[in-house]
């Protein structure tokens, strides 16, 4: 997700430009942004969505949904910037050549403001990346997967591949109806600078945070800076992920995924989180972070980890292909560690989404493509190989191999380690669409600052949430 | 409405009828050029600007049902800090977006206009005018290297022993509002230089000879013959800076987007993130309207001031 956040700036700049610019010549026009949205819209279409979504077209027989041998042209809506799907819709077409693609793509952010449109309309894509789920799905948009995920198999898949896909009928996610299926499934920890980490000792990965934040001070001792870490609003506040992990250190995934997938009465502000929060808030004025944290962006942040500006840094593993690039096999992987040596272990681990519209013409042939991504051995080479994360699938599905020396080695012998554990969790940063730029990123600045405390951080992120909720 | 006279002689001018039909259909043509015009206008502005009215007493995320909330949305902007508390960030941008640009226009549009009126003086405004060229998204990068912890700014400073003070300017709670409005005023002096210089060389110049032989310095020239002559341009200038710093948007973006902490964050920004991102179009509506009273309201009277002095 922050890869993207560049370009989402750029892109929401010149469509925002060129709305403000019209604002110059007449005050009136201040208000365009919230206007331009409206009289596009259409009405949700509810009465059609739902039947449709009981029942796919071909009910799954025995043979299966499948893109059958007559000529089709899926139609797709991919994001972009990001390779992966259209390698996979390649080389979908080379094995079965009845299908070919009508595929349309957009940043991340014009995704946002242009899917529920795009899914309402009478041209709805077979196939789409969604940027967000839980609203489209209460509208009615997206196509009930149930069918296929019996058709298929998918729900003897390993747990939280699905689950973090499911909306029940309270608009809860983690557990009720399928709405997407993820292309790949990426896990984050801490990278870290092999030749710089060997020079403070560390000859294994911490197993416990008290010996991480040993090697932290070690780092510091020694004049390195300790962790590399973005912080500009402009990306989002990188702090979310050392706070994230620390939660998870101090206290158990249940709660924090309740919260992210706005459960009734999930709260943010618990005694496991204030230890967490005041550790990251010592971290901080230990100097343990760039002095100038709160105008790196995550482009920046990268380029300096790869240029040796940091013995660690937290991230996910879409960054994998840069690191290894930048410091050739010089980037190790470790999960955070946990509070306690014997802990289980627990990372930040979300699917790149994927859903068909109510609307779809071919939703059969949409879900086998999701179903060959995970499956078939060539399409997971790829997946893989061009996304650098985790392809999912059946447990007993045989993992490509990976170049010797690359840090995806690390971050996917890791994967299983955190699975085990039952320790997969999205993002706090996802829990609403707007508690990243409303909430953590403010306050987690702040705290830099100086103008915010760890207790004080939870309860105004708490505060946003309820408020966001309020306005759903 | 006697402009008959003009008209070709073939015309009869006789009958009063006649010549309303003729003015009848005259009108007809005129409004029938407008009317592309106005129909852009309308579906454009007007259309926009009414139903963000109607959507601020709405709960609305864009595509789902609509809620009536009356005055909800409002009291919601007023108790939220991080709302209400963006509109005092926009007013300082007054200072650096308005009153500096304008101000230091005239004082370099004049010296243009004393010293170097010639090449040297178009060569000036060309390199002013040139942030207006220049593509934000790009400044917006460049002025976030200069102002980096390691940018050309700290250099400078640490070169002249200043070291003390360097910073992640646009990252610090106390200066990023103020870098930001730096930023400002390299984009819009060259604007208001141009503006301004235009309005000079429309002053009759047998004003300043006369000062000139009656021994006015510059000083004297600039506050007795160009900034009384220059009223209206200046007021042009003062409209069109408050209300780029009022309903900001772009500049900040590029620049902080809001951050550290909300410390720079402006009314233009949350109605984009309340809208697109929250998707609380009711709520984003309400704030985009306040802002929009909230422009009005400065703007009157600036144009009011210009109106009465004009008429002396």
């Amino acid at each position: 997700m922050n890869s993207k956040s560049l370009l989402w700036s750029l892109v929401s700049l010149l469509v925002l430009t060129s709305m403000l610019l019209s604002a110059c010549g007449a005050p009136a026009t201040t208000a365009a942004p919230a206007a331009t949205v409206a009289p596009a819209t259409q009405p949700p279409a509810a009465t059609e969505a739902p039947t449709k979504a009981a029942a796919p077209t071909e009910a799954p027989a025995a043979t299966g949904p499948s893109c059958g041998t007559d000529p089709v042209v899926l139609k797709a809506s991919f994001e972009t910037g990001f390779d992966l799907p259209f390698k996979l819709s390649e080389e979908f077409t080379k094995q079965y050549p009845n299908v070919t693609w009508d595929i349309s793509q957009d940043q991340f952010a014009n995704l946002i403001n242009s899917t529920p449109l795009v899914l309402a309309s009478d041209n709805a894509p077979d196939l789409l990346r969604l940027p967000t789920m839980v609203s489209f799905a209460k509208d009615g948009l997206l196509l009930n997967l149930d069918p296929y995920a019996t058709a298929f198999g998918w729900n003897d898949w390993p747990v939280p591949q699905l689950n973090q896909n499911r909306i029940d009928a309270n608009g809860v996610r983690g557990s009720g109806t399928l709405y997407a299926m993820g292309l790949n499934y990426s896990l984050t920890g801490v990278f870290y600078n092999k030749k710089l980490a060997a020079q403070i000792g560390m000859t294994e990965p911490p197993k416990t945070v008290a010996e991480f934040e040993d090697l932290l001070a070690k780092a510091k001792a020694a004049g390195l800076q300790p962790i590399m870490e973005w912080g500009s609003a402009k990306s989002g506040m990188g702090l979310a992920f050392p706070l994230q992990n620390l939660m998870a250190a101090y206290g158990p995934v249940g709660p924090i995924n309740d919260w992210i997938f706005q459960k009734a009465g999930a709260t943010i502000d618990t005694p496991s989180n204030l230890i967490a929060a005041q550790h990251l808030e010592q971290w901080i004025k230990n100097g343990y972070f760039p002095a100038d944290i709160n105008a790196i962006e995550y482009t920046d942040a990268a380029a300096r980890f790869g240029k040796g500006e940091g013995v660690f840094t937290f991230n996910g593993d879409w960054q994998n292909a840069g690191y290894d690039k930048d410091l050739p096999g010089n980037v190790g992987f470790f999960l955070m560690p946990p509070a306690e040596a014997g802990g289980g272990y627990a990372a930040m681990s979300a699917p790149l989404t994927f859903g068909i519209a109510a609307k779809a013409k071919h939703p059969d042939c949409a879900a086998f493509f999701l179903n060959w991504v995970a499956t078939n051995p060539k399409a997971r080479e790829i997946d893989v190989a061009v996304g650098g994360s985790n392809p999912g699938g059946p447990a007993e599905a045989t993992m490509p191999s990976v170049t010797a020396g690359s840090v995806t080695n690390e971050t996917l012998a890791a994967g299983p380690v955190m699975g085990a554990d039952g320790g997969a969790m999205d993002f706090i940063a996802n829990a609403t669409s707007s508690i990243f730029a409303q909430g953590w990123t403010p306050e987690l600045q702040k705290m830099v600052g100086g103008q915010q405390d760890a207790a004080g951080l939870l309860k105004a992120v708490q505060a946003e949430y309820e408020r966001e909720l309020a306005q759903q | 409405m006697m402009t008959v006279d003009n008209r070709p002689a073939a015309l009869p001018a006789s009958r009063q009828t006649h010549l309303n039909t003729r003015a009848r259909r005259e009108a007809f043509v005129g409004w029938l050029f407008v009317l592309p015009a106005l129909l852009m206008y309308a579906v454009f502005v007007l259309l926009p600007f009414l139903l963000t009215i109607l959507y601020s007493f709405y709960k609305w995320n864009g595509t789902g049902p609509m809620n009536w909330v009356g005055l909800k949305n409002y009291v919601t902007v007023f108790q939220v800090p991080n709302l209400i508390g963006t509109v005092f960030n926009a007013f300082w941008l007054v200072v650096w977006f308005s009153f500096i640009p304008v101000g230091l226009g005239l004082v370099v549009a004049s010296v243009i206009h004393r010293v170097a009126a010639g090449r040297f003086g178009e060569i000036a405004r060309t390199v002013l005018f040139l942030p207006q060229v220049i593509a934000l998204v790009a400044a917006g990068i460049i002025w976030g290297w200069l102002f980096s912890l390691s940018g050309l700014v700290n250099q400078i400073l640490k070169s002249i022993g200043l070291g003390a003070i360097t910073r992640a300017w646009l990252g610090d709670f106390d200066w990023a509002l103020s870098a930001v409005g730096i930023i400002g005023i390299w984009v819009l002096l060259g604007f208001c230089t141009v503006l301004l210089s235009t309005g000079i060389s429309k002053i009759d110049p047998a004003l300043y000879e006369s000062a000139r032989i009656d021994g006015a310095s510059w000083f004297t020239e600039f506050v007795t013959i160009t900034i009384p002559l220059l009223r209206h341009e200046i007021s042009v200038c003062l409209t069109v800076t408050v209300i780029a710093a009022l309903a900001a948007f772009d500049i900040v973006y590029v620049a902080t987007a809001g951050g550290p902490g909300n410390s720079t964050a402006v009314p233009g920004l949350q109605v984009y993130i309340l809208a697109f991102t929250q998707r609380a179009v009711g709520l984003a509506s309400a704030l985009a309207v306040i802002l929009m009273v909230l422009v009005i309201v400065v703007i009157i009277p600036i144009q009011r001031l210009s109106r009465e002095e004009n008429a002396q």
